[in-house]
């Protein structure tokens, strides 16, 4: 059965390899000391999406991600993995926005996209770490919702199972389409950026990123290579629940925590000093 | 998180050589495909993006997932499961990586669902990937016996097999059986036509076959029953699909433990002719042979590079007398040279598959429409360039991996022998590379044709033609002082015509025009690129001094002397 997929995805900076200029003094992220990269887990989504779409031929995805132009660069990097199209959703009446007002201008796109199967989104991204907007855009869409999904196991007309992660195991669930879905980091590494489709689409662009100089009949004659790019009025969203205006989240103060290893202990490898550590490790309930 | 092409700008500067224009304007038929297919590109800049783009992915393959699964593929290897091979996981793991990513196929054309990519570029990747694991460029690396399907093979079989290989499977060539190794005259497997229903079939042993489960196989067999040389041999398609093999062992070996090495029993199994027969050994092995020979190469390179690295990291890191250890000239003269002899080599390594890839290109191109003179010479000069420039560097440069895999571990001193660090695994993989595909002995036989033919003195005149950089006019003399000095020992040693004498001295003489070569292309670098300049002088005195080990040897030898060195 072909499958309209749409995967949500957001282009986050590298919080994984942090210098000593990733934070400003006021304590906000340094977004220009940091390497701006596709959020790790919404490479999980997407790969679960390109299985799906391997399972069930003449399925389309698409990946929709709010940000400034430079975002597009990871619609690109979907397309070179395998995405048949990509929607950058982008306004400065978007700016500032926190989960719930992200939530709401995510929705609006999806509506305008419509007749959705399924929604992919990763558990969480790894600058906010809120785990939010996933199960935030579902409520919107008052569509059923699985989060910390490790594998989509099957889709059988309207009814799919989904393996979900828990704490001390796993569990399979099952439900109706639509509906959303969020991966885990857990779940299987994306696959790689293809040769051929790197040639295919690296020419891709936004309206924007075209401006007036690129060659214009190159997208006229290949229009896979034109991205989509939407605008709040577009998908017809109320700016009164955009950006700032739609976001209740107040930040009140923010401070630097620095870990320092005070207490810390050194322990070889031997049997029992390992021994001992399990033991006082139970004993904490740090583990167990 | 490591990207081992964009970790290694030496890569770029030999992606981005000059000739590479020419290269890939023939390559792409003047960009005649672009209109066909979305994937093909529209001009030089084009093309030469989708090369760096596609070797970031290939890059970021080898650091992040190739590399990583190195050591535990090293310890677990394959296993034989009921006559068939199962590769280790992290095998399964980069093999699946790399297919998904499509880099399969590589160089072939884009009309069998290959990227239709210049040699170099492949090479490249081939480099990246043994620099990764060594032992895995042997499975992925074997598309390049695709090539040889694309040369010889007919239309119909081309259109059944290429496409496979460029969607993953994977390929074997079966040349080797136990009496038959260096001297593969003496191949036997039995190749029986069958008159009932036409076909071919194999039967026999084939020993120390790299990936010899592989999907599709080339095997070299006896056709002509009752003959006895090359003559009779012919080359053959075996699709594992059919069956009629079985893997009855894999060996055990000391190092690149990763690459299944089998030996496959052939009862009855079906195969296809390839080509025409009788021209197995003479005419298709030959130019498999060379593939091979340039991807072993590749291979020495990439085992280089790795072994550089990792002597340079540990004497960085590890401190001794209170200070890193590569403070200490004893320490850091080794490191140097190791770098030198790494740039000497894959500076070799590049310019001969340029030659190789200009010759295959407009070889291919006059099956398509016949060349112009121009061209043709072009051609054969390039070819005459490429059959003595890949035994050099397959034979040098494997030596020189093999230096240093030796001096890696000599750096990383006692824990250097434990197998608590890389440089373990390295030392034991880089010892097959002079040893496969014609010991450096063998290649010396292949290059010493091209002493006596004078191939390799034109090429040091064109070289020495070259303009360089002023400041390198006082190493530019010495390797002018290296060339008196490889024209006096040819002399010598070719005075009497005497075979022996030539065969006794070859290997001297092969060394001294390859460090010349070596010398200018460094050279050559240093014009282009000022971060060669080091590697250039380093390598040069290195060169010099070895040049002139082997030429006062010769000078002071007379053929009398060859006695003492007869044993029997």
């Amino acid at each position: 059965m072909a499958l309209k997929i749409v995967v949500l995805a957001k282009q986050v900076p590298d919080t994984r390899n942090v210098g000593k200029d990733a934070m400003k003094e006021d304590g906000t992220v340094n977004r220009a000391a940091l390497p701006a990269i596709f959020n790790p887990e919404d490479l999980n989504a997407l790969e679960q999406a390109l299985q799906i779409k391997e399972q069930n031929p003449g399925s389309t995805i698409t990946v929709l991600t709010m940000g400034p132009t430079r975002a597009a660069d990871i619609l690109r990097e979907s397309l070179f993995r395998g995405a048949d199209n990509g929607v950058l959703l982008t306004d400065r009446a978007f700016a500032g926005s926190d989960t719930l007002a992200t939530s709401y201008a995510l929705a609006c796109a999806i509506r305008k996209i419509g007749d959705y199967d399924i929604i992919v989104c990763g558990r969480q991204a790894i600058d906010g770490d809120t785990a939010q907007v996933g199960p935030q855009v579902a409520e919107k869409l008052g569509i059923p919702q699985v989060t910390y999904t490790e594998k989509i196991l099957s889709i059988e007309g309207k009814k799919i199972s989904v393996l979900r992660r828990l704490e001390h195991g796993t569990e399979t669930v099952e439900t109706s389409l639509p509906l959303l879905v969020t991966v885990n980091g857990s779940a299987d590494q994306c696959r790689p950026c293809n040769a051929k489709l790197v040639q295919r689409y690296k020419y891709a662009k936004t309206p924007t990123e075209k401006g007036n100089t690129a060659d214009q009949s190159l997208y006229e004659s290949r229009p896979y290579l034109n991205l989509m790019e939407w605008s709040a009025a577009f998908v017809d969203a109320d700016l009164s629940q955009t950006g700032l205006a739609g976001s209740p989240t107040k930040v009140k103060n923010v401070e630097s925590v620095v870990f320092q290893a005070k207490e810390s202990k050194r322990l070889s490898d031997a049997d029992n000093e390992i021994d001992e550590l399990m033991k006082e490790l139970i004993t904490n309930h740090t583990i167990g | 998180m490591a990207n081992f092409y964009l970790d290694n700008p030496d890569l770029k500067h030999h992606l981005t050589h000059p000739m590479m224009q020419r290269l890939i304007e023939l390559r792409e038929r003047n960009f005649s495909e672009a209109e066909k297919f979305d994937y093909a590109p529209m001009n030089y800049e084009d093309a030469l993006d989708s090369y760096e783009r596609v070797l970031e992915i290939a890059g970021e393959l080898s650091g992040d997932i190739v590399a990583p699964n190195a050591e535990s593929v090293d310890c677990e290897g394959p296993h034989v499961i009921d006559g068939h091979v199962k590769y280790a996981e992290g095998t399964e793991k980069n093999l699946d990586a790399l297919v998904k990513a499509g880099l399969m196929g590589i160089s072939l054309p884009r009309c069998y669902g290959g990227l239709n990519f210049s040699l170099v570029p492949y090479i490249m990747a081939a480099d990246m990937v043994s620099r990764a694991d060594a032992g895995f460029v042997n499975i992925w690396g074997l598309q390049d016996c695709a090539e040889t399907i694309c040369e010889f093979a007919s239309d119909e079989q081309k259109q059944r097999y290429l496409p496979r290989v460029c969607n993953g499977e994977t390929m074997a060539m079966d040349l080797t059986e136990p009496d038959a190794g260096s001297d593969l005259q003496a191949v036997m497997l039995k190749a029986s036509y069958n008159e009932k229903d036409g076909t071919w079939r194999l039967n026999g042993v084939k020993r120390f076959i790299t990936n010899g489960d592989g999907h599709i196989a080339l095997v070299l067999a006896r056709s002509e029953e009752g003959s006895k040389d090359g003559r009779g041999l012919s080359m053959f398609i075996y699709d594992r699909n059919d069956g009629g093999v079985k893997v009855r062992r894999i060996e055990n070996k000391m190092g690149i433990k990763g690459s299944p090495t089998c030996e496959l029993v052939f009862s009855n199994a079906k195969a296809e002719l390839c080509g025409e027969r009788r021209l197995g050994l003479i005419k298709y092995v030959m130019a498999l042979m060379n593939g091979a020979r340039l991807g072993i190469a590749a291979q020495a390179v990439g085992i280089s590079e790795a072994a550089y690295r990792e002597a340079l990291q540990y004497a960085q890191e590890r401190h001794q007398f209170g200070k890193a250890i590569i403070n200490f000239p004893a320490v850091s003269e080794i490191i140097s040279v190791m770098k030198a002899k790494l740039d000497a080599s894959r500076s070799l390594l590049y310019e001969t598959t340029r030659f190789v890839d200009l010759y295959k290109t407009l070889e291919a191109i006059s099956k398509e429409r016949p060349l112009e003179k121009d061209e043709r010479t072009e051609m054969k000069q390039a070819q005459r360039k490429a059959d003595a420039l890949t035994p050099m560097v397959k034979g040098m440069g494997s030596e020189f991996c093999n230096q240093n895999a030796y001096d890696c571990v000599q750096v990383h001193g006692g824990s250097g022998f434990m197998k608590d660090y890389p440089c373990e695994r390295i030392y034991r993989d880089a010892r097959i590379t002079s040893i496969y595909e014609g010991t450096t002995q063998l290649q010396v036989v292949a290059a010493i044709r091209h002493v006596g033919s004078g191939t390799y003195i034109n090429l040091i005149r064109e070289y020495e033609a070259m303009e360089v950089a002023e400041k390198f006019a006082p190493l530019k003399e010495k390797l002018q002082a290296m060339t008196a000095k490889y024209e006096s020992s040819v002399a010598a040693v070719t005075a009497d015509k005497n075979a022996e004498y030539i065969d006794f001295h070859a290997r001297r003489l092969v060394e001294i025009a390859g460090h010349i070569i070596m010398g200018y292309l460094l050279l050559a670098d240093a014009t282009r690129n000022d971060s060669f300049s080091t590697s250039a002088e380093v390598y040069i005195r290195y060169g010099e001094a070895e040049v002139e080990k082997n030429s006062s040897f010769i000078a002071s030898f007379s053929p009398a002397d060859m006695g003492s060195y007869m044993k029997k």
